[in-house]
């Protein structure tokens, strides 16, 4: 958590790192006769962007849970830098998204009577920091994601691409090793779908974060080093096994 | 793109000697192919004597004298009329990707996995796009963004196709 704003290299930058920073390993995953995941695989190297594309009930919004650990799959493994953590129970997994994932959301999902800078504050302050240096920290993100004027606004006081850039600077202060962003565009315009999309690139490329993107929205995917295609709960077609 | 009537739309915009009015050409719209001088000077010879255009003046200079060329108010009806005249939108039907996906389904190949993998293909294209993006002057972000929209078209075809795969199947049977 109190990792220094610098990046690690890149997996291409860096021969000798060869651990995937996350992989899912012959996932399956049932609800109910529903069979959502039915052998998923899939490394994600430290630094990459990687977009998880597939139609509607393919799979892919189970596949992201079961990497983020906000589920457990019902057979396989996910490893995180080459450590199972889909055995882990709840509490553990808890507490692994606090400290090293990242979350963005469709809808930013900010606290309403909370301003940009509390909002983009307050994952600090949970985890111990004090008010000042979390204050100090998260105005610095806002000010990266090009909004600290905004600081003192709530979010109905926002347009909805400066709503989502605070959620994504709340994500950021916390320097996760992995950002997820389940359709971090879906709500927005074109042209503020682009400057959010160009700027959380940005930010993760500084900071050395792995970005996971949900979309179905191929503007935005194309943001990506590498592009995974979910069908009937397996990869389809991943972008990097193609160029290779 | 009629390159005529853009040289003679860059003509509305000012009187230009052939050498300027290339260049003018290859700035907003040469990103790929940038006009050759002999196009150039052939179309507005043509214009010339279609009436839509007038020399008026020529100017010394080392080489060849350089000629002036002006619109003419037939140049600025032509103009007008190619502006205001809707075209009639492609009926590109990807038919290639057609054949191939109802081959793949007379066959029982997979044709999901097809389209998956021109629609990778299509991605790629548009990651290169995206990045161009990257610090270019907002003329050129414009061509990007036109390009980007009709992969994006082509790429809803695929998807639409994709969820239809089993229809498809059910009546090539």
């Amino acid at each position: 958590m109190d990792r220094p704003h610098q990046r690690p290299p890149r997996s291409h930058e860096s021969p000798t790192q060869v651990i995937p920073v996350l992989s899912a390993r012959t996932l399956h995953k049932r609800f109910g006769l529903t069979h959502a995941l039915r052998g998923a695989e899939l490394d994600i190297m430290a630094g990459e962007i990687v977009a998880i594309m597939g139609p509607s009930g393919s799979g892919k919004s189970t596949l992201l849970h079961c990497l983020a650990g906000v589920i457990a799959p019902d057979e396989g493994r996910i490893l995180l830098s080459g450590s199972d953590i889909g055995t882990l129970g709840e509490a553990a997994r808890s507490r692994l998204r606090l400290t090293r994932f990242g979350f963005v959301f469709q809808f930013g999902q900010l606290l309403p009577e909370l301003t940009a800078l509390d909002n983009a504050s307050l994952p600090l302050l949970l985890a111990g920091k004090g008010r000042r240096e979390a204050r100090r920290e998260a105005a610095a993100w806002l000010d990266r994601l090009g909004i600290g004027e905004q600081a003192g606004k709530r979010p109905a006081q926002l347009s909805g691409g400066q709503a989502q850039r605070v959620a994504i600077a709340r994500a950021l202060a916390m320097h996760p090793e992995v950002l997820f962003a389940d359709e971090p565009t879906g709500a927005l315009d074109s042209l503020s779908a682009e400057t959010t999309m160009t700027l959380m690139r940005d930010q993760v490329r500084a900071a050395g974060t792995t970005l996971v993107l949900i979309t179905h929205d191929p503007r935005t995917a194309a943001y990506a080093d590498r592009e995974v295609i979910i069908r009937d709960g397996r990869v389809s077609v991943d972008t990097r096994a193609v160029a290779a | 793109m009629d390159n005529s009537l853009t040289l003679l739309g860059l003509l509305g915009v000012a009187p230009s000697y052939g050498y300027d009015l290339k260049h003018s050409y290859d700035r907003y719209f040469g990103l790929k192919k940038p006009l050759a001088f002999g196009q150039v000077y052939a179309t507005l010879a043509r214009m010339v004597r279609d009436g839509f255009l007038v020399e008026t003046g020529t100017e010394a200079g080392g080489g060849p004298d350089r000629r002036r060329y002006e619109i003419t108010p037939a140049g600025r009806e032509r103009i007008a009329a190619w502006m205001f005249t809707p075209d009639v939108p492609s009926e590109s039907l990807q038919s290639n990707l057609f054949a191939k996906t109802v081959v793949a389904l007379l066959t029982d190949e997979d044709a999901g996995h097809l389209l998956d993998l021109q629609r990778a293909q299509h991605m790629q294209h548009m990651r290169a796009l995206t990045r161009a993006k990257d610090g270019a002057d907002i003329m050129h972000v414009l061509l990007y963004d036109h390009a980007l929209f009709h992969i994006e078209a082509d790429l809803r075809w695929i998807d639409l196709t994709s969820a239809r795969l089993e229809a498809m199947k059910a009546q090539l049977k």
